[in-house]
C-alpha cells in the first residue's frame, strides 16, 4: 500500500447512481404547464395570425395585426395602416410584423429558459438529466443568434409605441367620436401597460439603461433608471406571461366583437 | 514503513484561516517556497464564520480614533492581561493589513465619502471594524484565498506550474512537527508529518520552519461556536515539539450564542446586533446589563436607558450602553440572569433589534444573521427577540510567542499566529480585534519564518530522521489495532472491546462544558483532571472501522490526542489561577487580583523520568501529560502606561508598579 | 442536558455508500430530534452505527459551504437543510454531488472548482493608488459584493446540466460560480484589467464559455446564500459579451481596427 509514490484515489468515476434522477417531488409539473401554456399561445395566434380576418372592430386593431402594412388591410380609420408593402402582398398581413414581436420574445432571456427546459428538455428541470448526448448551449447557430435580444428588444419598444398609438384610438366610439370609453378600452389600457412593463423590464434594457457601467455613482441619473428597470426585471417572469395573456385576449375581444357575438360595453 | 513521500519546501504554513494564508502570501512574496497544509478545503477555514468586522483604527468614521485608543481599549478588554508589545504591534498595523487587502480585490462597505465604512463594537471606544454586512470573514478569507490563487498565477506565467512556490494541500493533516535528531527540546524544526484525509496516506514535508495558525480549541466544548477543525491541533503540536502554551485558562465564551434548537445551540448569533442598537432583557423585560457595569468600567458605560440610546447617534455627549461591555462581562451577566430563574424559555435572554431598526434596515445590516434565525431556528428576527446565551468562542492562550517575530519560545524554528498564539489578547478578546490579530501576526509569522528559513541553506538545513518518521507513522495508524488490553495491565480473559472515539469526545465534550464552563470552581476543576486522565485512557483504546480513505472516525481518533492535551492545559491553568480576569471566572475566587495580573501561566508538556518532572508532579498532586509554570509579565512600557490615567492603573496595577512608573 | 424523546421520531434514511469503483445505497432508520437538519441526522448515523461514513462539512451554520450533497435528488448543504420539511414517514435518499467524482461515500472530489477558480485572472489593482487611498461608493460596490457572498458551496456547478449532463463540456465551461467571478471582478469599480491588455467581457464568453450558458436558472435555484446568479452575473455578462461580439457595428470597427494594425 505505501510503496508507490502517491496512490491517490482514481478520479475517472463520479458515483454510480445510475437513475438519471432521485426526485421525488413533482419536478415535471412546472415544465409541462408551461408547455402547456406556450403551445396554447402558438396555436392560437398561428390561427389568428393566418386567418386574415376579424381583426378590426372600430375603434379597437387587434395587436396582431398592429401596424398592418400591406394594401390589403382593412382600413381602420387614423388607424395603424401604412402601406409599405404594396398589392403584391396576398398574404396575412399580420405575418409581416409579427416577427419582430415573436424574435423578442423567443429571444427573450426568460423564454429561453422556458423553453428550452420544457420543449428542448436541457434540462427538464434542474438535477434530472437532459436525454440529449451532446450539448453546444447557445454557441452555435441557430442558437447563438439569441444573443441577438437587444436589436429585437429596439424593436419590441417601437412597435409598443405603435400599441400605445392603437390604445389611444380605443377612446372613441365605432363612428370615431373622441372622448368615449368601451370595456374593450380598459382591457387594451391593461395590455398597453403590461406590454410596457414587459418590454421595459427586459434584461437587455436593463442593460442598456445602467447596466453595462462601471460606475453608477458617476451616472446617477442612470444608475436611478436601472435600479428602476432592475426592480421591473425582477417580475420579468409574471410580466412574460400576463403580457402574452393580454395580448391574446385583447386579440380574442377584438375577434368576438367582429364575429358580433356580443358588441362591446360602452362605458360613456 | 520507511517509505512515507517525502517533499521539500522552505516553510510551511499548518492552517489556512486567515493567519495561514496571510503568512503564506507573505512567505511566497519573499520568494521562499510555501506549502501550506489544511484540513478543509481552501476557504472553508473557521475564519469564514467571523462576522463584526476587522478592528483597525483607521479612523474613517470618527477622526478621534488612533492607534493609541485601540492599544487602550485592547488592554482595557484584556484585563492588562496582554502582552503590551503584541497590543501595540496590533494596533499599529492593524490599518495597514485592511488596506492592503483593498488592493488585492476585498470590497468593504463604504462610508458616504468613499472610504471603508467601520461599525460599533463591544469594548471599543469608536467605530472601528472594517466590515462587509455581517460576513466579514468570509470576504476575509476569500481575499486572501483568490491573492493566492493571484500569485499561483505569476508563478505560472514564469515556471509554467501554478504551484511551484505555493502549493495548498487541502484535506491534509498535520500529526507531528518533526526535529532534527539531536539532543533534546531545543532541537531546530524540520518539517511536518501530514495524511491524506481523502486517501489516507501520509507524507512529510521538510522544511526549516513551521508556522502554526491552527486557530483554536472550542470542539473540546459541548457548546461552541467553532467548527470540527478547531480540535487544538497547533496547541497540541507545539507541546509535543517542546514549545509552550501560555494564558492556556482564557477562554471566551462569547455572550451570544443561539439557544434553541439543540441542534444548533451555540451557534454564534454577532456581537454587530448589539452594536447596531439590538438590547439585551431578562424574561421580566428588564435590560438587566445596568445592573451588572464592572467598577473598572463605571466610568465609560451608560447609568440608563435614556443615555444608552442617545449614544448611537451621540456618541460624544453620552455613554456607551452595557450591552456594548467586552465579551466576558456581557456573558456572566447573562449566566447569572439565566441562574436567577430569569431566562428565557430555552435558557437563554433575549436579545431583541425588531423594536430598534425598521426590518429592511435590519436585513440590510445583518443579513446572514436574518437567514441564519429564519432557517434553522424559524425566528423572523425583524420582527421578534431572539434568545441567545453564552457559547465557547476563543481561546486567549496559544503558543507563547516572541512579539515581534511570533517565534515560539524555544524551538528554533517554529513560528505560530492567529489564535493559536498566546499573549496578545490577554484575559478577554475584545470583538474585532481577531481578523486584525489574524492578519497582523500572520505576516509577522510569514516574514520571519521566510527570513529564518532563507538564513538556513542547503546542507545547513535541519533533517529528521527515519526513526522519527516511523514513530509519527505507527501513532497515526494505532486506531486500526487499538491496544486490547490497558498497558502494564493483565491480559484479560475477555478482551475489552475498543472504544467509540465519538463517544470519547462527547464525553470530553460534557467534561469541560460541565466542569471548566464559563463560571469554574477548584473542587470541579480538580474533578475534571481526574476526568481527562479516564478519557486519556480511553482515547487510548479508540478503535475505527474501515479503511484509511476518507474515514472520519480514524481523524476524530487523531483528533482526541490534541484536545485531551489541550483540555488538560485548559483544567490545570485554570484551578492554579485563584482569581477572576476576562475569560476566567472563578466562582470561589470571585475578585480580580492585582498581583495575579503579573503572572503567566506556562504550560509545557512533562518529560517523564526527569527529576524536575517528578518533583513537579509530587507538588502538585498532578501526574498527567502537562506541568505549569508561572513567569512574570514583562512590564508595559512608560510611554504605552502613559495613555492610562492613574485612578484608572491603580485598578489594575499592583501599589509598587504604580509607584515605579 | 436531557434531550426528551418525546419530539423525536425514527427516520428512514438511503445513503449512497461507495468510492469510484462502485456503490449504492444503504438504508437506515436513524433517530431524529426536534428542531434538527440532515447533517445532524448524519452525524448521529455516524456516531452509532456508521463511523466510516465520509461525510465533508465544517462549520454546520451554512457559512462555509462543505457539506453540499444531494437530498432526494435535489443538490442541498446538509446543515441547512431541517428535517422538518419532511414528513416522518419520508424516505431520505442522501447522495453525493453528482457532476463530480466521487471519493468515499458522501464525498467528492471538488478540484474541477480549483482549477477553474485558477482560470479566471485576478483583480488588476488601479496604477498609482497606494493603499488606503481607495475611494469606492456604495452602490459603485453593491453588485460585486452580492458575487462576494458565494460561499463556495459548488452546488451551481453540481447541478448546471452543462456539465453535470456532458462531461466532456468540463474543459470548456467554468462554471456559474466562475462566470460569477469573472463578473464580480468585471464590474468591481476599480479593476483595471485593461490596463493589462484583458476584455473580460469578450474573455468570459470566448474562453471561460459564457455561451454554453442557456440561462435554464438552475444555478439560481440551489444557490444557499440566494445569490441572483442568472439575473445580476450571467445575463449582464451575456449583455456584456453581446456589446463585444454581436452588436454590428462594433464587431465592424474592430475588424476595421484590427486590420489596420496587421498591414
Amino acid at each position: 500500500m505505501a510503496t508507490e509514490a502517491e496512490p491517490r484515489t482514481p478520479r475517472a468515476g463520479r458515483a454510480a447512481i445510475g437513475r438519471p434522477h432521485l426526485r421525488v417531488d413533482r419536478w415535471w409539473l412546472g415544465p409541462a404547464v408551461t408547455a402547456a401554456g406556450l403551445l396554447a399561445f402558438v396555436v392560437y395566434s398561428t390561427w389568428r395570425a393566418f386567418a386574415n380576418a376579424d381583426y378590426y372592430a372600430a375603434p379597437y386593431v387587434s395587436p396582431f395585426y398592429s401596424p398592418c402594412l400591406a394594401e390589403n388591410c382593412v382600413d381602420m380609420q387614423n388607424g395603424p395602416n401604412v402601406a409599405l408593402f404594396g398589392d403584391w402582398w396576398g398574404l396575412s398581413p399580420a405575418l409581416i410584423f409579427l416577427a419582430l414581436p415573436l424574435g423578442f420574445r423567443l429571444t427573450c432571456y426568460y423564454y429561453r429558459k422556458a423553453y428550452y427546459r420544457s420543449f428542448w428538455a436541457s434540462p427538464p428541470a434542474c438535477a434530472v438529466a437532459e436525454p440529449h448526448r451532446s450539448y453546444s448551449g447557445e454557441t452555435r447557430f441557430p442558437l447563438i443568434l439569441n444573443n441577438s435580444h437587444r436589436y429585437f428588444f429596439y424593436a419590441a419598444s417601437v412597435i409598443a409605441v405603435i400599441l400605445t398609438y392603437d390604445t389611444l384610438l380605443t377612446f372613441r366610439d365605432s363612428d370615431y367620436e373622441w372622448g368615449h370609453m368601451g370595456l374593450g378600452t380598459l382591457l387594451f389600457l391593461l395590455n398597453i401597460v403590461l406590454v410596457w412593463a414587459y418590454t421595459l423590464s427586459c434584461h437587455s434594457c436593463r442593460h442598456i439603461m445602467g447596466g453595462r457601467l462601471k460606475s453608477f455613482s458617476r451616472n446617477p441619473v442612470r444608475y436611478r433608471l436601472w435600479t428602476w428597470v432592475s426592480r421591473l426585471n425582477s417580475r420579468h417572469m409574471a410580466l412574460a406571461w400576463a403580457s402574452l395573456l393580454s395580448l391574446a385576449a385583447s386579440d380574442l375581444y377584438v375577434y368576438l366583437l367582429a364575429t358580433d357575438v356580443f358588441s362591446d360595453p360602452r362605458l360613456f | 514503513m520507511s517509505t512515507v513521500e517525502r517533499q521539500s519546501w522552505d516553510v510551511v504554513i499548518v492552517g489556512a484561516g486567515g493567519a495561514g494564508l496571510r503568512a503564506a502570501i507573505e512567505a511566497r512574496e519573499l520568494g521562499l517556497r510555501t506549502a501550506v497544509v489544511c484540513k478543509s478545503l481552501f476557504g472553508k477555514a473557521h475564519t469564514v464564520m467571523a462576522e463584526g468586522g476587522i478592528a483597525a483604527a483607521m479612523g474613517n468614521v470618527n477622526s478621534g480614533d488612533g492607534w493609541q485608543v485601540h492599544f487602550r481599549d485592547t488592554l482595557r478588554g484584556g484585563k492588562f492581561l496582554n502582552h503590551w508589545r503584541m497590543a501595540e504591534l496590533h494596533a499599529q498595523e492593524a490599518p495597514d493589513r485592511v488596506w492592503e487587502l483593498e488592493t488585492w480585490g476585498a470590497l468593504f462597505d463604504r462610508t458616504a465619502d468613499g472610504r471603508i465604512s467601520q461599525r460599533n463594537f463591544g469594548g471599543h471606544e469608536y467605530p472601528r471594524l472594517a466590515h462587509v454586512g455581517d460576513r466579514t470573514g468570509l470576504e476575509l478569507i476569500r481575499t486572501l484565498q483568490q491573492r493566492i490563487v493571484a500569485l499561483q498565477q505569476e508563478d505560472k506565467r514564469e515556471t509554467g506550474d501554478y504551484e511551484s512556490r505555493l502549493k495548498v494541500f487541502q484535506e491534509c493533516t498535520v500529526t507531528r512537527v518533526l526535529k532534527a535528531d539531536g539532543a533534546g527540546s531545543a532541537d531546530p524544526v524540520a518539517g511536518v508529518f501530514c495524511y491524506r484525509r481523502e486517501s489516507g496516506t501520509f507524507f512529510v514535508i521538510d522544511a526549516p520552519a513551521v508556522v502554526l495558525a491552527t486557530g483554536g480549541i472550542g470542539k473540546s466544548f459541548k457548546v461552541t461556536s467553532n467548527s470540527w477543525e478547531y480540535t487544538g491541533d497547533g496547541h497540541a503540536l507545539a507541546l509535543l515539539a517542546g514549545a509552550p502554551l501560555v494564558n492556556m485558562e482564557f477562554v471566551q465564551f462569547h455572550p451570544t450564542g443561539m439557544v434553541w434548537p439543540p441542534s444548533v445551540k451555540g451557534i454564534l448569533v454577532t456581537e454587530s446586533v448589539r452594536g447596531d442598537g439590538g438590547v439585551l432583557r431578562n424574561s421580566e423585560g428588564r435590560r438587566f446589563m445596568f445592573d451588572y457595569i464592572p467598577d473598572v468600567f463605571r466610568a465609560q458605560y451608560a447609568s440608563d436607558e435614556a443615555e444608552a440610546d442617545g449614544w448611537y447617534d451621540d456618541p460624544d455627549n453620552n455613554r456607551r450602553p452595557p450591552e456594548l461591555l467586552p465579551r466576558d462581562e456581557v456573558a456572566r451577566a447573562i449566566n447569572a440572569e439565566v441562574k436567577a430563574g430569569r431566562g428565557s424559555p430555552h435558557g437563554g435572554v433575549f436579545l431583541d433589534i425588531s423594536s430598534r431598526l425598521p426590518a429592511a434596515e435590519i436585513v440590510r445590516r445583518l443579513p446572514s444573521m436574518h437567514h441564519q434565525f429564519k432557517q434553522l431556528a424559524d425566528v423572523d428576527i425583524t420582527a421578534e427577540p431572539m434568545e441567545v446565551g453564552p457559547t465557547c468562542h476563543y481561546v486567549m492562550g496559544g503558543v507563547d510567542v516572541d512579539p515581534d517575530t511570533a517565534a515560539a519560545t524555544g524551538v528554533p524554528g517554529l513560528f505560530a499566529a492567529g489564535e493559536v498564539a498566546g499573549g496578545m489578547h490577554g484575559s478577554n478578546r475584545l470583538g474585532g480585534n481577531s481578523l486584525s490579530d489574524l492578519l497582523v501576526f500572520g505576516r509577522r509569522a510569514g516574514l520571519h519564518a521566510a527570513r529564518y528559513a532563507a538564513a538556513l541553506a542547503g546542507p545547513d538545513r535541519p533533517a529528521a530522521g527515519p526513526a522519527q518518521i516511523d514513530t509519527a507513522a505507527d501513532e497515526a495508524v494505532r486506531p486500526f489495532q487499538p491496544p486490547r488490553t490497558e498497558a502494564g495491565g493483565e491480559a484479560a480473559e475477555e478482551p475489552e472491546k475498543p472504544e467509540n472515539p465519538y463517544a470519547v469526545h462527547q464525553d470530553l465534550q460534557q467534561v469541560m462544558n460541565d466542569l471548566v464552563g464559563i463560571i469554574r470552581r477548584e473542587p470541579e476543576m480538580s474533578r475534571a483532571l481526574t476526568h481527562l486522565a479516564e478519557l486519556r485512557r480511553r482515547a487510548a483504546r479508540a478503535g475505527v472501522e474501515g479503511h484509511r480513505q476518507y474515514n472520519p472516525g480514524w481523524h476524530l481518533a487523531l483528533d482526541l490526542r490534541n484536545m485531551l492535551l489541550v483540555s488538560e492545559c485548559v483544567a490545570l491553568a485554570a484551578r492554579e489561577r485563584t482569581e477572576s480576569r476576562g475569560g476566567h471566572t472563578r466562582d470561589d475566587h470571585p475578585g480580580m487580583d492585582r498581583t495575579w495580573r503579573r503572572v503567566n501561566l506556562l504550560c509545557r508538556l512533562r518529560e517523564p523520568g526527569t527529576d524536575e518532572d517528578a518533583e513537579d508532579a509530587e507538588q502538585t498532586e498532578h501526574a498527567g501529560q502537562v506541568r505549569l509554570e508561572r513567569r512574570a509579565l514583562p512590564a508595559i512600557r512608560a510611554d504605552l502606561l502613559a495613555l492610562f490615567d492613574d485612578e484608572e492603573l491603580a485598578k489594575y496595577l499592583t501599589d509598587e508598579e504604580v509607584k515605579d512608573r | 442536558m436531557s434531550q426528551t424523546a418525546s419530539t423525536g421520531y425514527d427516520a428512514h434514511l438511503r445513503v449512497w455508500r461507495g468510492d469510484a469503483e462502485s456503490g449504492d445505497l444503504t438504508d437506515f432508520t436513524v433517530e431524529v430530534n426536534e428542531g434538527e437538519v440532515v447533517l445532524d441526522v448524519i452525524h448521529r448515523l455516524q456516531a452509532t452505527q456508521a463511523p466510516d461514513l465520509a461525510v465533508r462539512w465544517n462549520c454546520k451554520a451554512g457559512k462555509c459551504g462543505s457539506c453540499s450533497a444531494e437530498i432526494n435528488g435535489r443538490p442541498r448543504l446538509l446543515c441547512m437543510t431541517r428535517m422538518s420539511v419532511f414528513a416522518p414517514e419520508d424516505t431520505l435518499t442522501i447522495t453525493p454531488l453528482r457532476t463530480f467524482p466521487v471519493v468515499r461515500d458522501l464525498v467528492t472530489d471538488v478540484e474541477f472548482n480549483y482549477t477553474k477558480a485558477r482560470e479566471i485572472p485576478s483583480f488588476v489593482p488601479p496604477e498609482g493608488v497606494e493603499p488606503g487611498e481607495y475611494r469606492m461608493r456604495q452602490e459603485d460596490v453593491e453588485r460585486s459584493q452580492e458575487f462576494r457572498k458565494c460561499i463556495e458551496c459548488f452546488l451551481c456547478q453540481d447541478v448546471c446540466h452543462v456539465v453535470r449532463d456532458h462531461e466532456e463540456n468540463k474543459q470548456a465551461f467554468a462554471g456559474p460560480r466562475f462566470l460569477m467571478r469573472m463578473a464580480e471582478l468585471d464590474m468591481h469599480p476599480l479593476d483595471e484589467a485593461d490596463r493589462q491588455g484583458l476584455d473580460r467581457g469578450r474573455a468570459v464568453q470566448e474562453e471561460h464559455g459564457l455561451g454554453l450558458c442557456n440561462i435554464t436558472k438552475c444555478c439560481t435555484e440551489v444557490c444557499p446564500e440566494s445569490i441572483r446568479i442568472t439575473d445580476n452575473a450571467l445575463i449582464p455578462m451575456k449583455e456584456r459579451a453581446a456589446d463585444r461580439r454581436y452588436d454590428p457595428l462594433v464587431w465592424l470597427g474592430s475588424k476595421i481596427r484590427r486590420r489596420g494594425r496587421n498591414d
